[in-house]
């Protein structure tokens, strides 16, 4: 790190904002609608199709249900940020300005070991895959690097370059803090000090002690069905300028994912049954996805 | 004689993907050369992080003039025939020579400039590359393995001109990302740009990147009175990350080296791509562990060797917590779990599994002296690990952690050591499992998986072997083997198997320098025991080297060629052979040597003692070279010829009952 004071957690936030605003990114705010990674968030999963070019930022917190550990795993939680950016079509120069976006958070590239490692990310509950690497600095991922090349089983073109910042980790190893519960929040020297502890602590706690013994199973099953039934429903409607109504059925597709992973985290979900919801979801967004590229006016 | 060198400047390439694709190039550009009629003098490719570079030595200035001939039609051929050929060979009729009477076409074709075919190679070359995965980027159409940035292609000093996709070559690259001036700059030839790389920071050469990971680890090493765990395929994958590596020795907190070494090392390997470091003194684990950066960093990698131990720490608490969570379970609590986990859609759950392969553990236990109900007992919790933490983390650790959970829960060491060892061998240089009911357990899951597969039809084939049961079928014949196991293969495994395991030894001993041919020869015979097979190859290779053996079989297949023949003609004679009144010596000394013989082989193979039952048989080698010496089996007189004959056939079966001879070439 340089000698500077390290980033707070929210100074990282509005650092990124900046570097990426002044890159032509539309700076979002977080889609409000349980998602499980910063992928999903319409901005990203269908701005991605289509033929339009289109550049945002934004902080998505991302809900994994499995993942909480009451608090007490110094970096698991079932609720986290990630930072994610999305450039179509990709730029030329997309590595030399992500790298520029790691100086700007204060990571000197000359004293620490940044490398792209193969990782090819897939997500197939949304039919999505691309290319890309992992980012390394000193053996940390701090970012999921990808070359979009289909979302919802529709090729990606123009290509979009996705950026995932895993903020929690990043902002830790710039802090060197080892716990999260103990990341400056805000700026430690100002007025009111908080730790991410202080503001989201008990939030893991209760949320966790409800995403493994808490939620009443044959519910979230009945949820998943009805937040099932609404996908075509709406994307058979037309709005006023003759338009599938896509954004309101992807919203409830991302609603029916949220429900699978409460009730995965319930260990409700059998082996078998597994891959059964899965395929459910993917097709749902599935025919999102060809609904926008019909809305956009075709692929490419 | 001009140099051509090309670089294709990318963003990263795969690591493991490199050296293929540097042996991919090397290969295309010779085919293509050789097309257009090249033979250049060297060709060297070199793939790392960012680029693939082939320089090609001994390239001439321009492709040689050739003279093509076509044949055209017959002297006299209508009107129209000629006319169509006169076109497409772009001739005249005076041009064109009679020979014999069909007319013949020279066309001279003038060999084209260098730079021209070497512009279309790469360009073919790029387009039709074989990356495993390749894709596109911002509007381009073009796929390559990640964006393809730059082209340099000179040939003779001078640029090639072409653009692929928008993309010009040219005369310019880059060096390391990060280190020195990371401007792009000039090249001129391959000495230029390999100096000119090495001076902006990057190692064009992998072997290079590896000598110097593996020199500067066993320096930092040294220095400290530690010692380098080597690994080829992570050296191979290390080297494959960073233009210019640069090891740096990081700590590891020693509290950790109370986890097993396994996890230690797996987790460092499989996570974090770091070397880890033994201490001499003990020959164990020492908490430390080398990375290896791509930079050479101006705090002499203090700052990267601090983060990457942080990183390690959060990895081995991670194990930590696996390593301690797992153990409050016992694995028998673990059995219901199983019952949800599907091992194949058509083979059941992992728990039917384990029922097959513990009724098969029992029932294999006594064949290799093991103990019936520990056998059956290991084989139980044999899967249990698979719905551990860790082998949810780490799934190479399986079976390991299932013996150190059950030596943790105090199972008896022959339980705990079956169940660490069930998977082995892995392969061809793997352990066997140690003691019988590691032994017992590892034959029970093989063959499970194998008769499994087997029955629904997935059999392995050509080079698709989804479920590693060449693998399997080989574990199975090294353990029965190396333990000299009589095993009943055919009741276990069925015929089709039974096919399968032959061919499995065959490769098995080709592998050791023995002849497939009699492995064939044996096989014929219908054993199923494969001790008992491969003594018998070992005593047969023998026998045919000896010059008795060689001589024998000689008169093995003149003896059924005769026997061949007659048996087209008709009924053959039954019955041993007598010693005739009046017959030749040849054919009494024969008779005599088949009567001592036919006990003696018959003897040795009932003790399986097959090098005696070879010895029995190499005294018949002098009595049948001199019978077909001296006597005429095909006498005028019908009882005389009978009598040869049953002799023939007595040899004949003799000799098959210590193999099929027939199936023995040369």
């Amino acid at each position: 790190m340089s000698s500077e004071k390290p980033l707070s957690f929210q100074g990282l936030i509005l650092k990124l904002h900046d570097y990426w605003s002044r890159q032509g990114c539309v700076i979002l705010q977080p889609h409000d609608v349980e998602v499980g990674a910063g992928t999903l968030h319409p901005a990203t999963v269908l701005r991605a199709l289509g033929p339009k070019p289109w550049r945002a930022a934004y902080v998505q917190p991302s809900r994994r249900p499995a993942d909480g550990r009451y608090g007490e795993n110094p970096n698991r939680l079932q609720h986290y940020y990630q930072y994610q950016v999305i450039l179509k079509p990709n730029p030329d120069d997309l590595q030399d300005l992500y790298l520029g976006s790691l100086e700007a958070i204060g990571l000197d590239t000359r004293l620490h070991d940044i490398r792209f490692v193969e990782d090819d990310w897939e997500n197939p509950t949304v039919g999505a895959w691309g290319l890309g690497w992992e980012v390394w600095c000193d053996g940390m991922e701090v970012t999921q690097y990808t070359y979009f090349q289909q979302v919802g089983g529709v090729d990606v073109w123009p290509v979009a370059g996705e950026l995932t910042y895993g903020l929690e980790r990043l902002a830790m190893y710039l802090q060197g803090v080892d716990h999260f519960t103990d990341l400056a929040f805000n700026d430690p020297d100002g007025p009111a000090p908080m730790t991410y502890g202080d503001v989201f602590l008990e939030n893991e706690r209760q949320q966790s002690t409800a995403n493994f013994d808490g939620y009443d199973v044959a519910t979230l099953k009945r949820q998943f069905e009805d937040m099932e039934i609404q996908v075509p429903r709406l994307l058979a409607m037309q709005g006023p300028q003759g338009q599938a109504i896509v954004l309101p059925a992807y919203d409830h597709v991302l609603k029916a994912s949220h429900l699978f992973n409460l009730m995965d985290a319930r260990g409700a979900i059998a082996v078998a049954e597994r891959q059964s919801y899965i395929g459910r979801i993917r097709d749902l967004t599935k025919m999102c996805a060809e609904a926008w590229v019909a809305n956009e006016g075709g692929n490419g | 004689m001009p140099q051509l060198l090309l670089e294709l400047f990318s963003e990263e390439i795969p690591a493991r993907m490199q050296a293929q694709a540097a042996r991919d190039l090397e290969r295309m550009a010779r085919e293509r050369l050789a097309e257009q009629g090249f033979l250049p003098e060297a060709m060297t490719a070199f793939a790392g992080p960012r680029r693939l570079t082939l320089v090609i030595e001994g390239l001439p200035e321009a492709q040689a003039d050739r003279t093509e001939e076509r044949k055209g039609p017959r002297v006299g051929s209508p009107e129209k025939a000629m006319e169509g050929f006169l076109r497409s060979t772009g001739l005249t009729l005076d041009q064109l020579v009679d020979q014999d009477g069909v007319w013949f076409a020279r066309i001279e074709r003038k060999g084209r400039p260098t730079p021209e075919i070497i512009a279309e190679m790469v360009e073919a070359i790029v387009r039709n590359f074989p990356w495993p995965k390749s894709m596109t980027w911002g509007r381009g159409t073009l796929r390559w393995v990640r964006p393809l940035k730059r082209i340099v292609c000179l040939f003779d000093g001078a640029v090639v001109p072409f653009a692929i996709d928008g993309i010009e070559s040219g005369d310019v690259t880059e060096g390391h990302r990060f280190m020195g001036v990371a401007k792009p700059f000039r090249v001129k030839d391959f000495d230029s740009y390999r100096d000119g790389l090495a001076a902006h920071f990057v190692v064009l050469d992998p072997e290079e990147r590896k000598a110097r990971i593996i020199d500067a680890a066993r320096t930092l090493c040294f220095a400290r009175n530690l010692e380098l765990v080597e690994d080829e395929g992570l050296l191979a994958e290390v080297s494959g990350l960073a233009e210019w590596p640069t090891p740096v020795l990081g700590d590891m907190d020693p509290a950790f080296l109370d986890l097993p070494p396994e996890v230690i090392r797996t987790s460092m390997r499989t996570h974090q791509k770091y070397f880890a470091v033994r201490d001499p003194a003990t020959g164990g684990l020492a908490p430390h562990f080398i990375t290896v950066a791509n930079i050479q960093a101006a705090d002499g990698g203090a700052a990267i060797a601090a983060g990457n131990a942080k990183v390690l720490s959060a990895r081995l608490s991670d194990a930590r917590f696996f390593w301690d969570e797992d153990r409050k379970l016992k694995l028998e609590d673990r059995l219901e779990k199983l019952k949800g986990v599907t091992f194949h859609a058509k083979l059941g759950t992992l728990s039917e599994r384990v029922g097959r392969i513990t009724d098969l553990a029992r029932r294999l236990a006594p064949l290799v002296g093991a103990d019936p109900e520990a056998a059956a007992q290991a084989a139980r919790l044999a899967k249990a690990d698979l719905v551990t933490g860790m082998v949810g983390e780490f799934p190479e650790l399986q079976g390991l952690m299932g013996g150190y959970y059950a030596t943790a829960e105090g199972l008896p060491a022959s339980v705990a050591a079956a169940i660490r060892d069930h998977y082995k061998p892995q392969g061809p240089g793997d352990d066997l499992p140690a003691g019988p009911e590691g032994a017992a357990l590892a034959l029970a899951d093989k063959f499970d998986s194998l008769t499994g597969f087997f029955g629904i039809d997935e059999k392995p084939t050509g080079s698709r072997d989804p479920y590693a049961l060449r693998r399997s079928a080989l574990g199975v014949i090294r353990i029965v083997l190396e333990g000299q196991i009589r095993l009943p293969l055919r009741e276990i495994a069925g015929d089709d198997l039974l096919a399968f395991f032959a061919d499995r030894l065959k490769v098995l001993l080709r592998d050791q320098g023995k002849r497939h041919d009699l492995v064939d020869a044996v096989f014929a015979l219908g054993d199923d025991d494969l001790v008992r097979i491969v003594a018998r190859v070992e005593a047969l290779n023998g026998f045919l080297t000896t010059e008795d053996g060689a001589n024998l079989l000689a008169g093995y297949k003149r003896a059924t060629n005769i026997l061949r023949a007659e048996e087209k003609k008709g009924a053959m004679p039954s019955g041993p052979a007598v010693a005739m009144a009046g017959a030749p010596t040849a054919e009494l000394a024969l008779v005599q040597a088949l009567s001592s013989a036919e006990p003696a082989v018959a003897g040795a193979l009932l003790q399986e003692d097959f090098v005696a039952a070879m010895q029995a048989l190499s005294g018949l080698r002098g009595p049948v070279d001199a019978f077909f010496e001296d006597v005429l089996v095909n006498a005028e007189d019908p009882a005389e010829r009978d009598n040869r004959l049953r002799l023939l056939i007595q040899v004949r079966d003799a000799m098959g009952r210590v193999a099929d001879f027939s199936l023995v070439t040369g």
